[in-house]
């Protein structure tokens, strides 16, 4: 009896080994950056002006996303994206926040990101701020952004990030989908997230 | 004689208006329209059903102020876009505009453009054809 006892025992510390003593009961299906990236920091405005602090969207799991609204592709369908994978949760889908983070401050004024952020719905919240601000976001997540040259319209591209870092309720950097991850493979995630 | 000359100049008129008649044609074509004047993006399959590859070249549209053909790339994990003069589509093959790819970038919309509207665009080919397409009004989400 003592013997199969042990055995058991002996069993389930390989087990964990193998399994690399990975924190979640599962493996995530995005990358898992836990301990990789500081915890969720930053001074933007909103679409009223108004400052906010990270520490304002505590107790919701945060999807950060950096983008500019003269975007008319690969921004609008990764925040729909978003928007469909929460939504995937139900009820739980109000505990999440879509934080969109325009890094072309000169065109996305507090009244653009207001009128942009309406067109997705109460989950997204569209926020901006100045270069100082977003260099100091940026850096934290050590992604880039950049813009070009403006054309005889005086319009120009943004280059940008098509990282999404998602914190948990406490602003702790969990997880790193793309733009590209599927609504159901992000939603997965999010429900072990919120459960855990 | 009179006759002759009215028949060769209907032969020709028949002939140059097929000439204008793409071998391309259009599916799903749909556009996402953004809040305010913000430049949209439209989306649509081409079919060439012809034996000759073509490419598109322009766009046009009564209800945007300029409309230009675009691509969006990522590498390395940026995310960008640039304008492109053409794109081919080959003989027998259809070549999709969607998200994250190929797009058009239509710039001032109309004021009046709402979801589920449609607009009138055409497209315009390197043989000289043109093709029209009505496009369908979705909102920001694609719905």
């Amino acid at each position: 009896m003592m013997q199969l006892r042990h055995r058991l025992w002996l069993m389930a510390m390989l087990l964990m080994l193998v399994s690399g003593c990975d924190r979640s009961p599962s493996s995530w299906a995005l990358h898992d950056i836990s301990g990789l990236m500081p915890p969720l920091a930053f001074e933007l405005h909103d679409g009223s002006g108004q400052t906010r602090h990270a520490e304002d969207f505590r107790g919701a799991i945060v999807l950060l996303y950096f983008g500019y609204t003269h975007c008319p592709d690969i921004c609008p369908t990764t925040l729909a994206n978003l928007v469909s994978a929460t939504g995937k949760l139900g009820k739980a889908a109000d505990r999440t926040r879509i934080l969109f983070v325009s890094v072309d401050p000169a065109r996305d004024t507090a009244a653009a990101l207001q009128r942009y952020e309406q067109a997705f719905g109460p989950r997204v919240t569209a926020l901006s701020g100045t270069q100082a601000q977003l260099r100091a976001l940026t850096k934290r997540y050590r992604v880039s952004y950049g813009l070009g040259k403006p054309d005889a319209g005086g319009q120009y591209e943004v280059s940008h990030s098509n990282a999404v870092f998602i914190f948990d309720g406490t602003g702790a950097a969990r997880l790193l989908a793309t733009g590209t991850d599927s609504a159901e493979k992000i939603s997965t995630d999010l429900k072990h997230l919120l459960g855990s | 004689m009179a006759y002759l000359r009215l028949i060769a100049v209907t032969l020709l008129l028949v002939i140059c208006s097929s000439a204008a008649v793409a071998d391309v044609t259009a599916r799903h074509a749909w556009i996402r329209l953004l809040p305010g004047s913000l430049p949209a993006a439209g989306y649509l399959e081409l079919d060439n059903n012809g034996a000759d590859s073509v490419q598109l070249v322009a766009v046009q549209s009564t209800r945007f102020g300029a409309i230009e053909l675009h691509l969006s790339s990522e590498q390395n994990g940026i995310a960008s876009m640039r304008r492109v003069n053409s794109l081919e589509i080959p003989a027998g093959k259809t070549v999709a505009l969607k998200p994250g790819g190929y797009h058009l970038m239509l710039f001032r919309p109309a004021d009046d453009l709402k979801p589920g509207g449609q607009v009138p665009v055409t497209l315009k080919f390197s043989d000289g054809s043109h093709l029209p397409v009505n496009f369908l009004l979705r909102d920001a989400s694609g719905q």
